[in-house]
């Protein structure tokens, strides 16, 4: 695949880097000479130099081969004016990083209006990583379908769980919940589980549900998944003001250290539910003052990395719950995983991921009607969303007349922005979004799925 | 130091160079010569030696600094040569190795320089060998490699950039592996097209297929002793037009076959380039008028010679030995201004000449106005500071080297134009000087220790200089 990358900053490294190995061709351009230089000497990768909105330099690239070009220099306006440049000279996709949060609110907007196939934004990315950590510390890995409606969790099973009794198919006849088991990892072996499985204990098991129906079904099997309910966040940022936003869904009480009187005034007003600590959060008074000791996480984004790393270390030596760390640059990533810091958050790396994944599945789904994809399970099995456009036999036929390829399953239905999780008696209908997670098989098209 | 990756390269270079001596076998083979046999002993042992490097080494880091880049690409070249002479030593073709060598070095440097005394009596598959050296050279026997070998991780650049002749070197599309075939490709099709026009033109497929070769790397080993001087016109003319285009920028061609002619014709280095050609060709053509026939006798002979001089291939359809002074004059300043740079020719390179100009206009602005603020552009793009600044280190190490050759030959006592021209004969790629080693003359007169100088200024001229110099300077092998 052609790929053009704007910026060639530490985002746009990261990505170049990430991508280069997959054999994509890759073009970067930047304003300064050195940069471009240096990213061409380390990649196999070409290097332009030039203001990457304008359409000439964009040409130089070469936007007409181009099928995707990542916009990720410092400035928002640069990117989007980056994307709608580009959009008009080729047929290329686009990724713009927007990080300011006046614009958060138009994001949807954005992307309709401009047709961008993907808004990044590095502060709230990173904000719903450690939402996620802090919501399920105990979940191994989240995917999320349908614009973070749908929830793919995986988490290991505990010794002498309730659920061991139960087979799949009577999570919901039984436990009353309604999640749905996508897949379980035994050993090395991946099952797409059946009606009539057992679990046992040690499995992995991934299972699909919306955010507010996850919680319960642990609460059911008695799984302790150490829920959090309150965190102690030092340094009031965009990542801290997105953070406390998702946190108040899940009802997680936020307190944040911030020592910009200004800025906590600004966030009392913006996060009404939030207690706002004007104080140095680099003072260990301040912290044992508010209770860091009886505190379920603590999240460290002040604009420091050293200061991060003390501040988690302090309260790593002071309370048990989850702590995570915000630290800006990855050189050190080896000898900062060292530390004995529960979990570091890279929003830089991070975006860069975002966007890779996104690429990933872009190539998986050149060609096919593929929306998202996601690699579960070390790629032996992936989860597809389909959105369903055009007419197909698939549709308004109960799903149990239907008859599947053996290791497929319908995970999810989302019609008008609500999650059903499929039964037998249920229909795909047009205009919907239908999750599939299915094993060895590239699927193309939803009707890929049948016998 | 990555010693176990430059020793797998090399490995690769030899396992080429072993398919490479399997052609010249085939037509020792089609000819019914004896001395064909040779190529096969000899493809083995670059076969055997090859495959021993490849199997006992496995390099456990696979990336290639700027420091690999240089060495891999100067033994590359030395092991190339010292294998391409086994054959006309073994085939007693060339009876004394360094003699085989200085042959060999010739062909794959694309200078054309020949010690052989008379050519017509060498064997086809020699002949065939030569011309193939050349065509091999032209381009690069690393981005050869490269285009076929899926040489994984980062740095393969820095190999391009060793071999790749230029100021600065760039890649045409993203990937170097791409970047190398597309050059291969337009090699190979421009050298087709060559050999197609020279059949229609009636010329023999073994001879045209030579030429083609020959003209393609901008070498000029011929298979006449007298050059290109007893074919017919026609052919004459074929091999001035591409000679010529051989000469110009691959990455002008790029441009065109991608349909960006706009960016193409910026690029000012091939403007200056077909002028500096019609201009001298001009000059010399009025220079020369009395000794010939007719004025287009004259123009086609001073346009074929302007041709292969600037090229650096090194054809001749006329002794211009012979000529006038100011046209001796005039060739020899082409000598050493070259082709374009990214082509395959040799020479200082007209975009280094361009940029040595630009910068002397700037300083001497510079001094009437000490405040000026002046910035060297070059197809309408910024020169960096330190292109220049390396552009002037080539310089001077240029001028040190040919200084010092020129010194060291001169202990033999020939005259000064003889041991000069054959200094920037061979430094830069051409083949024929003046005097003693002019176009009807060979090189086999010099002594040996002077064909060892020869031979390092051949390997220097064609890797542009540095290559061959951090291979003898201590500071690359310190740890």
């Amino acid at each position: 695949m052609n790929i053009l990358v704007v910026g060639c900053g530490k985002v746009g490294q990261a990505i170049v880097e990430l991508l280069s190995d997959e054999g994509d061709n890759i073009t970067v351009i930047d304003i300064d000479e050195k940069k471009v230089n240096e990213t061409s000497q380390k990649y196999d990768i070409m290097g332009v130099v030039g203001n990457g909105a304008t359409h000439n330099i964009q040409l130089e690239a070469g936007i007409e081969h181009t099928e995707l070009m990542i916009a990720v220099t410092g400035s928002d306006e640069l990117n989007l004016l980056c994307c709608l440049v580009a959009k008009k000279a080729s047929k290329c996709k686009t990724i713009a990083r927007v990080r300011n949060p006046e614009y958060n609110k138009d994001t949807p907007y954005l992307q309709e209006e401009l047709r961008l196939a993907m808004v990044i934004n590095p502060e709230f990315a990173a904000a719903s990583e450690i939402a996620r950590v802090i919501r399920f510390p105990s979940a191994v890995k989240i995917d999320t379908f349908a614009k973070e409606k749908l929830e793919l969790l995986k988490f290991k099973l505990p010794n002498n769980s309730i659920l061991t009794d139960y087979s799949v198919k009577e999570i919901s006849t039984k436990l009353k919940c309604d999640v749905l088991v996508c897949m379980i990892e035994r050993g090395d072996e991946a099952i797409i589980p059946g009606g009539d499985m057992n679990f046992q204990n040690g499995d992995m098991i991934s299972i699909a549900a919306a955010p507010q129906n996850v919680n319960h079904f642990f609460k059911k099997i008695n799984y302790h998944s150490n829920q959090v309910k309150n965190v102690m966040i030092a340094g009031g940022g965009n990542i801290a003001y997105y953070l406390s936003k998702i946190l108040f869904k899940s009802g997680i009480a936020v307190k944040i250290i911030e020592k910009n009187e200004r800025r906590c005034e600004e966030l009392c007003v913006d996060l009404p539910k939030a207690n706002i600590i004007y104080g140095d959060a680099s003072e260990n008074e301040t912290l044992l003052e508010e209770g860091i000791d009886n505190t379920g996480a603590f999240v460290a984004l002040t604009n420091l990395d050293e200061e991060n790393i003390l501040l988690s270390l302090f309260a790593h030596s002071r309370m048990n719950g989850k702590i995570i760390t915000k630290v800006n640059r990855i050189e050190y990533d080896e000898i900062i995983r060292k530390l004995d810091l529960d979990s570091i958050v890279n929003p830089k790396h991070i975006t860069a991921e975002c966007i890779v994944s996104f690429v990933r599945a872009m190539k998986n789904s050149m060609g096919s009607n593929v929306e998202t994809l996601y690699s579960l399970s070390k790629g032996k099995v992936e989860a597809a969303e389909f959105v369903i456009r055009e007419k197909s036999p698939i549709l308004n036929v109960m799903l149990q007349q239907l008859k599947f390829k053996p290791n497929v399953l319908i995970s999810c239905i989302v019609r008008d922005n609500k999650v059903i999780i499929p039964r037998g008696q249920d229909v795909i209908q047009l205009g919907d979004s239908v999750i599939v997670v299915s094993r060895h098989l590239r699927l193309h098209d939803i009707c890929d799925i049948l016998e | 130091m990555n010693f176990a990756m430059i020793f797998v390269l090399l490995g690769w270079v030899s396992c080429f160079n072993a398919i490479f001596m399997l052609l010249p076998a085939l037509v020792g083979v089609v000819f019914q010569e004896t001395a064909s046999y040779s190529f096969f002993i000899s493809s083995l042992i670059s076969l055997i030696i090859g495959l021993l490097l490849l199997k006992f080494i496995k390099p456990k880091k696979k990336t290639l600094y700027s420091r690999e880049g240089f060495v891999i690409v100067s033994l590359s070249w030395i092991i190339m040569s010292t294998l391409g002479a086994l054959p006309l030593f073994l085939s007693d073709s060339i009876p004394n190795f360094i003699d085989a060598l200085f042959e060999s070095v010739s062909g794959f440097t694309t200078t054309g320089a020949s010690i052989v005394t008379s050519v017509e009596d060498l064997p086809k598959c020699c002949l065939f060998w030569r011309s193939f050296t050349h065509w091999i050279g032209g381009m690069g026997v690393l981005v050869f490699i490269m285009a076929f070998l899926p040489l994984s991780g980062a740095g393969n650049m820095n190999l391009m950039k060793a071999e790749s002749p230029g100021p600065m070197v760039g890649k045409l599309v993203p990937r170097v592996r791409s970047t190398a075939l597309i050059l291969y490709a337009m090699y190979f099709g421009l050298t087709v097209l060559e050999f197609i026009c020279l059949l229609i033109a009636k010329m023999p497929v073994f001879e045209a297929i030579n030429t083609s070769f020959a003209t393609a790397g901008t070498g000029g080993f011929g298979f006449l002793n007298d050059s290109m001087a007893s074919v017919s016109p026609a052919i004459q003319i074929i091999i001035t037009v591409f000679m010529i285009l051989f000469g110009v920028n691959f990455s002008a061609y790029f441009l065109m076959l991608y349909g960006r002619w706009k960016d193409a014709l910026r690029i000012s280095e091939v403007w200056v380039y077909f002028s500096i050609i019609a201009v001298s060709s001009i000059a010399i053509m009025f220079n020369i008028r009395s000794m010939y026939d007719s004025i287009g006798d004259a123009a086609l002979n001073a346009t074929f010679t302007v041709g292969s001089i600037i090229t650096t291939t090194g054809f001749s359809t006329a002794d211009f030995n012979e000529w006038p002074e100011f046209s001796r004059t005039i060739l020899l300043i082409l000598m050493f201004i070259g082709a374009c740079a990214g082509s395959t020719g040799g020479g200082i390179k007209v975009s280094r000449i361009i940029i040595m100009f630009k910068t002397t206009i700037k300083e001497i602005r510079m001094l009437i106005h000490p405040k000026l603020v002046k910035k060297i552009k070059m197809n309408g793009h910024e020169i960096n500071h330190d292109v220049v600044s390396s552009l002037n280190i080539y310089l001077i190490v240029y001028i040190f080297i040919f200084a010092f050759s020129v010194l060291i030959i001169s202990a033999e006592g020939h005259d000064f134009i003889t041991n000069f021209s054959s200094v920037a004969a061979t430094l830069n790629n051409i083949g024929p000087g003046l005097e003693l080693a002019g176009p009807s003359q060979n090189f086999a007169f010099f002594s040996v220790p002077s064909k060892v100088v020869l031979i390092f200024d051949m390997l220097a001229g064609r890797l542009e200089l540095f290559p061959m110099i951090l291979l003898f300077s201590p500071i690359t092998w310190k740890k």
